[in-house]
C-alpha cells in the first residue's frame, strides 16, 4: 500500500529500520530516565515509547509490573510523565515521543485537558494497550485533530480484524509477535513471519514488531522482515542491570553498560 | 428497559464495554458467538437445567426466619438459600453454566479466579464432572485466610496458582488469570465468577446467575417488598434482582464497608468509589486521583474487590437499586445472630446483606415482606469466625 506521509508531524526520518524503545517513565527516577532515554537515542532510537507506570498493568510481564511498582513507589504518575517531555527535550532528546499509557488513567485526567496537554508538552504519539478498535472513536477523532499518532495494535489472534485496524493504522502500526504479555521470548513463533506480512499488506504506515524481542539475532530477524521493532522488558532490565552496577561501582560505569550492551543488541 | 441492557457493544448505560489488549479481542467474539447461539440451543439449555436440577440440587428452598421475624418484631423474613446449593454457595449455578460453554466450545482446559475461594471450588468441581482440566489463581493472602477452600480445590483435582502481586487478594488474582489467559487463549476457556470483566461476560454470568431470582418469584406467593444482597463483583446480587427489575419492588445492594467508609479500609466501591476502568469494563471502582487502583479492605474474601460489575454500576446510577455497606463487625454480629436466631451459619459475604435486612426489618410493619438472599454458607469461614468470636470470649 501507499505508505503515509510526515508521520509524526514530519519527526520520524525514515520508515524502514525503525528502533523504538521502551522505557518506564521515572524508573527508578525522573533524573535517571533522561539519562536513558539520551543513551537510547545515541544507539539509533528513531521512536520513544515513554511508559507510563500503572497499578495494574494487564498486558505486562513481570519486569515491566516491577519497573511501573518502583517509578510509582517513586510517585510516578500520568500527568508528571507527560510533563517530564519537555525535560526530555531540553536534554536533547530529539527523536517522536509516544506516551505509553493505560486507559484508566487518561480517564481519569479528561480527554480534553489530556490531548491539550500532550500538544502542550510537544508529544508526538499515544499508545493504550487496552483501548481495542472499537472503543477508541472519540480519542482517536481528537487526537487527530492535534495530530497526534494515535498506535493501533494487532495480535496474532487479530485474523479478520488486521484489516480494518490496519486501514486507520497511524504513525506505525504495533504488531503483537506472540500471544500473552510483554517478556522476552527466546524464540520467535514460526508464524510470526506470515503474520507481519500478512500486517504490511494491509497498512499504510510501517509496521512494527513488538513483545518479546530481546536478542541480537531477534532484531536482526525483524530488520529483515518488518519496518520496525519494539523492544520493552529487555531495556528495563539492562536498566536493571546498570542500577545495579551503579551501586556497586559508580553512575559512569552504570551508563556505559547500559550503552554498550544496547549497541550488543540492536548492531545490524 | 434496564432488562433489555446490555446493548451490542456491551454497554449498560454508560457502563461496561470491552477494554482489553488487542490480543483477546477476537477470543471475546468468539465467546459472545458460541454463547449466543448455545442460548438458543434447546439442548444446551436442557442439560444446564438438568445439571442445576440433579447435580447442584436445585431448586434451593426459600426459608421463613420465624424466629428472627418474631424478635425483630417487623417485616416477615424470607431466606432465599443458596448457601444449600453444592459447593456452598451460588457460585455453581454459572459454573456450571460456563464450562457447558467451555466444552461445547471445545476447550478442555479452564482457568479462573478466586477470592474467598468459592469460585474457585464451584470450578474445580464442575471441572472435575465435565472432565476439563482447572488452574484457579488466588492471591497468597486469601489462600492464607481460606486455606480450607484451598485444600477442597486440590482435593478436587485443580492446579492453585498462588498470586503474590499487589495485596495478594482478588484483584491481583484476576490480572493473573487474564495475563495467563492472553498467553493461553487459544485454547483455554476463561470461566470468570462475578458479573464483571469484558463484554459478553458479565450478561453472560448473570444470565446463568438470574435462575436465584427467578425461583424466589416462583417461590413467593406473598408481595415482597424489599429484596437484601451482598455485593463484591455482585453476582449473586444480579441474579436475585435481574427478574424482578421492572417490577415494584425495592432492591438493596450491600457492599463491605470493612473497618468503616471513613477510613482507608473499606471495599465499598459504590459508596466511595468513582467511574474508570478495571478488568476490562468501565465501572465504578476505587482509585486514587491519578486513576491508579487502590487495594481495598474486607474481613470477606469474597467482598475484597476495588470494582463492581457494569450492571450495578448503571442500577446505581439509575438509583434502581439502593446500595448501603455494612462494616465488619456488624457482619460478624449477623453470622452469630442468624446462627443462634435460625440455624444457619451464613457465609461472612452473606451477612453483610443479613445485618442490612435486620437493620431495616425493624423499622417495617409486620405486613411487610422482605427476601434476603443468603448467597454461601460459612463452612469456609470457620477459622476467621473461630478467631474473631474466640477474643470477643465465645466458649
Amino acid at each position: 500500500m501507499m505508505k503515509q506521509q510526515t508521520l509524526f508531524q514530519g519527526k520520524l526520518t525514515r520508515e524502514k529500520d525503525l528502533f523504538i524503545p521502551f522505557i518506564v517513565a521515572g524508573d527508578p527516577d525522573a533524573d535517571k530516565t533522561v539519562q536513558y532515554a539520551l543513551r537510547l537515542q545515541e544507539a539509533g532510537a528513531d521512536i520513544l515509547e515513554l511508559g507510563v507506570p500503572y497499578s495494574d498493568p494487564l498486558a505486562d510481564g513481570p519486569v515491566i509490573q516491577k519497573a511501573a511498582k518502583r517509578a510509582l513507589d517513586a510517585g510516578m504518575s500520568l500527568r508528571k510523565s507527560v510533563r517530564m517531555v519537555p525535560e526530555l527535550r531540553k536534554a536533547g532528546v530529539t527523536i517522536p515521543i509516544v506516551i505509553f499509557t493505560y486507559y484508566n488513567p487518561v480517564l481519569q485526567y479528561g480527554h480534553e485537558a489530556f490531548i491539550a496537554d500532550l500538544v502542550e508538552n510537544g508529544v508526538e504519539g499515544l499508545l493504550i494497550p487496552d483501548l481495542p478498535l472499537e472503543e477508541s472513536e472519540e480519542l482517536n477523532v481528537r487526537t487527530k485533530e492535534k495530530d497526534i499518532e494515535l498506535i493501533s495494535l494487532v495480535a496474532p489472534t487479530s485474523d479478520e480484524r488486521i484489516k480494518r485496524i490496519a486501514e486507520q493504522a497511524r504513525g506505525f502500526l504495533y504488531c503483537v509477535s506472540s500471544l500473552g504479555v510483554t517478556g522476552e521470548r527466546k524464540e520467535m513463533a514460526p508464524e510470526t513471519l506470515s503474520f507481519i506480512e500478512k500486517v504490511k499488506e494491509h497498512s499504510s504506515v510501517p509496521v512494527a514488531v513488538g513483545f518479546g524481542i530481546s536478542s541480537n539475532d531477534q532484531v536482526r530477524l525483524m530488520r529483515e522482515h518488518a519496518d520496525g521493532f519494539i523492544i520493552g522488558s529487555k531495556i528495563v532490565k539492562l536498566i536493571e542491570a546498570s542500577l545495579e552496577l551503579e551501586k556497586n561501582e559508580n553512575e559512569q560505569a552504570g551508563l556505559t553498560f547500559f550503552s554498550d550492551e544496547l549497541r550488543k543488541l540492536v548492531q545490524e | 428497559m434496564l432488562t433489555s441492557m446490555p446493548n451490542h457493544k456491551g454497554r449498560y448505560g454508560d457502563f461496561g464495554g470491552k477494554y482489553v489488549p488487542e490480543t483477546l479481542m477476537a477470543p471475546l467474539e468468539e465467546l459472545e458467538a458460541a454463547l449466543d447461539e448455545a442460548m438458543q440451543d434447546e439442548e444446551f439449555l436442557k442439560q444446564y437445567e438438568h445439571d442445576l436440577k440433579e447435580y447442584a440440587g436445585r431448586p434451593t428452598p426459600m426459608t421463613f426466619a420465624d424466629k428472627l421475624t418474631a424478635e425483630l418484631g417487623g417485616a416477615q423474613i424470607y431466606l432465599k438459600r443458596e448457601d444449600l446449593l453444592h459447593t456452598g454457595a451460588h457460585k455453581l449455578n454459572n459454573a456450571i453454566g460456563q464450562a457447558l460453554l467451555a466444552k461445547r466450545m471445545g476447550k478442555d482446559k479452564i482457568i479462573a479466579e478466586t477470592g474467598a475461594g468459592q469460585h474457585g471450588v464451584a470450578s474445580a468441581t464442575v471441572a472435575a464432572k465435565l472432565g476439563l482440566s482447572c488452574k484457579v489463581f488466588m492471591g497468597e493472602e486469601d489462600i492464607r485466610r481460606q486455606e480450607l477452600n484451598v485444600f477442597r480445590m486440590k482435593l478436587l483435582g485443580a492446579e492453585v496458582i498462588s498470586v503474590s502481586s499487589g495485596n495478594g487478594t482478588l484483584k491481583d488474582a484476576t490480572n493473573e488469570a487474564i495475563r495467563y489467559w492472553v498467553a493461553n487463549c487459544e485454547d483455554h476457556f476463561y470461566l470468570i465468577g462475578s458479573v464483571v470483566g469484558p463484554h459478553p461476560y458479565p450478561r453472560m454470568v448473570r444470565n446463568f446467575q438470574r435462575i436465584i431470582g427467578d425461583e424466589t418469584k416462583e417461590q413467593m406467593t406473598r408481595n415482597i417488598d424489599r429484596i437484601y444482597a451482598c455485593v463484591g463483583g455482585g453476582s449473586n446480587a444480579i441474579g436475585m434482582f435481574y427478574p424482578f427489575l421492572e417490577d415494584e419492588v425495592e432492591l438493596i445492594g450491600i457492599e463491605a464497608a470493612g473497618k468503616g467508609v471513613d477510613t482507608p479500609d473499606h471495599a465499598a466501591t459504590l459508596t466511595k468509589g468513582t467511574p474508570g476502568v478495571i478488568h476490562g469494563s468501565l465501572t465504578y471502582l476505587m482509585q486514587d486521583e491519578n486513576g491508579q487502583i487502590i487495594e481495598p479492605y474486607s474481613i470477606s474474601a469474597g467482598l475484597d474487590y476495588p470494582g463492581i460489575g457494569p450492571e450495578h454500576a448503571n442500577l446505581f446510577k439509575t438509583k434502581r437499586v439502593r446500595y448501603e455497606s455494612i462494616t465488619d463487625d456488624e457482619a460478624l454480629e449477623a453470622v452469630k445472630r442468624l446462627s443462634r436466631a435460625e440455624g444457619i451459619i451464613p457465609a461472612i459475604e452473606s451477612a453483610h446483606a443479613i445485618a442490612q435486612a435486620i437493620k431495616e426489618a425493624k423499622e417495617m410493619s409486620s405486613d411487610q415482606t422482605i427476601v434476603i438472599n443468603v448467597s454461601g454458607r460459612g463452612d469456609k469461614d470457620m477459622a476467621t469466625l473461630m478467631e474473631h468470636f474466640t477474643e470477643e470470649g465465645l466458649k
